[in-house]
């Protein structure tokens, strides 16, 4: 598996470090309490085909990337940067 | 039909024509009391159980495929009993003491190998790390031997034991840790299932399930509606599909988990071994082939197949640990799909919707945990009680935080383990 780098390209897979599904990107208010915080930090869609996750570009430029990939056939579709 | 030697003696001699198929393959009736859905290791053991030890007749497996065509047929075939957390340590125990009498119980040769597991270590850290659980193996009542340089060179001549990076510095043995026939294993279980009376119902995917008031009423499937008073998903991998039907999102991201083999080689490898450091083990199988694996590929993927990073790291890994294997040639590799939790360990627990039941998250350790999952699924199911070994695998416990068994230490987080 390659994941193009919207900075430096397309890149080796070992590159990238795997974070997790993109619903990292929302997070709640601090006191938003129990239930929205345990859906954030645990409970995941975890869908076999199309999903977004986080990888970070650590071995290169240290960008976050939002990657839009299918789980089922490893196939990579989008790659944006998480930073506009 | 029980087998026996004789049995085998005589079938061997007319041809084996004799053998008949040992489990029915019935059509699925319209009402059950339980639907088990998932036809695999942990499945057919919790229906097994059912019928053995709660006196249940009317139940029925759902499988998609094929019996035991998913991670028990996929896996290691690592079983051992060397866990260090209050939770684990007694559910892994129990487990292993199941292995030891499960043979007998089902009339079934498992090729369970208590050949020995032996976890090496590099350095006086890890040593002090390893000794402290070995004293909780024993603690728990399962066995373990702190072994040094000398004593791991005894068992295993064949290490590169002055390695610059990993010199290897002593071991942890647990003598009753072994392998077993992962296959047999689902077999065994599917046929003591049918005998008591289970339906086992191959090539019916459950498409839906019927929730009326909170309450569960039946599920949908391929092959019509099935009306059941307790429904109970154990479906490793695919859990957060089934559970979404249930308008359930769990604590679960599906990862692969790739292995190895070799073509058939003489005998050279006599225990399981675990090179920690290197995330690398194996063992031979029976059959000649030496069977071997690493880590996660760390990403989730529902492919059952991995990319080359990590079987690259592998092959180093098992170079570093035993040069001897260079001259071995790897005959396949696979990945299976792997229902990981953020702390590593499982959930055995009901559900909010009242006669929802689910066994899940067994990460990449679930087929030690075959009888023991069943056996105190089953009681679960049967009681609405939690077994006792498994009583601590609660689903709440991400939430509340109390409860979590991270046996790494790194952190209930879901790219941790």
């Amino acid at each position: 598996m390659r994941l193009t780098c919207p900075l430096c390209g397309e890149r080796d897979r070992r590159e990238f470090y795997y974070q997790g599904e993109a619903v990292m990107l929302d997070r709640p208010a601090p006191d938003a309490g129990d239930e929205a915080w345990d859906a954030y930090l645990h409970l995941r869609d975890n869908a076999a085909g199309e999903t977004q996750d986080l990888w970070c570009h650590e071995a290169g430029c240290g960008a976050w990337i939002k990657v839009t990939r299918n789980t089922v056939t490893h196939e990579v579709l989008k790659t944006e940067l998480v930073a506009k | 039909m029980r087998y026996n030697a004789l049995q085998v003696l005589k079938e061997g001699l007319f041809g084996n024509r004799g053998w008949k198929p040992v489990w029915r393959n019935p059509e699925p009736k319209s009402e059950y009391d339980i639907v088990i859905i998932g036809g695999g290791g942990h499945g057919l053991s919790t229906a097994y159980y059912l019928a053995k030890n709660h006196g249940m007749k009317n139940i029925a497996v759902l499988e998609k495929g094929y019996l035991g065509g998913g991670n028990v047929g996929r896996n290691t075939t690592i079983v051992r009993a060397n866990y260090f957390l209050p939770g684990n340590s007694e559910f892994y125990s129990h487990s292993l003491k199941l292995w030891e009498g499960m043979e007998q119980d089902l009339n079934y040769n498992a090729m369970h190998s208590q050949r020995g597991l032996i976890n090496l270590f590099h350095s006086d850290g890890q040593r002090d790390a390893f000794a402290r659980r070995g004293n909780a193996m024993i603690n728990q009542g399962d066995d373990a031997v702190l072994l040094d340089r000398d004593g791991v060179r005894e068992h295993l001549p064949y290490l590169d034991f002055d390695n610059v990076r990993f010199p290897i510095y002593g071991g942890l043995l647990h003598p009753r840790g072994g392998t077993a026939r992962h296959d047999a294993v689902a077999w065994g279980y599917a046929r003591g299932a049918d005998q008591r009376g289970v339906d086992l119902i191959q090539n019916c995917e459950v498409t839906g399930i019927d929730i009326e008031n909170g309450k569960v009423r039946g599920v949908q499937t391929s092959r019509g509606a099935i009306r059941a008073k307790k429904v109970a998903i154990v479906v490793a991998g695919r859990s957060g599909q089934v559970a979404a039907m249930a308008g359930m999102r769990l604590p679960i991201e599906s990862h692969v988990l790739q292995a190895f083999v070799t073509e058939g080689l003489k005998p050279c490898i006599d225990h399981v071994v675990s090179f920690g450091m290197g995330h690398f083990y194996i063992s031979q199988s029976d059959k000649g082939g030496l069977v071997f694996g690493g880590d996660l590929d760390f990403y989730s993927s529902y492919a059952s197949r991995g990319n080359l990073p990590m079987k690259e790291h592998v092959m180093e890994a098992a170079m570093t640990l035993m040069p001897m294997i260079g001259k071995a040639r790897v005959l396949r590799s696979w990945g299976g799909i792997m229902d990981m939790t953020p702390d590593g360990s499982p959930i055995i627990d009901k559900t909010d919707t009242d006669g929802l039941y689910i066994d899940c998250g067994w990460c990449y350790g679930g087929f030690k945990a075959v009888p023991g999952s069943g056996y105190s699924f089953a009681h679960l199911i049967a009681t609405d009680q939690h077994h006792e070994p498994a009583a601590k695998f609660r689903l709440d416990r991400f939430r509340t935080g109390r409860g979590l068994m991270d046996e790494e230490g790194t952190g209930s987080q879901h790219n941790l383990h």
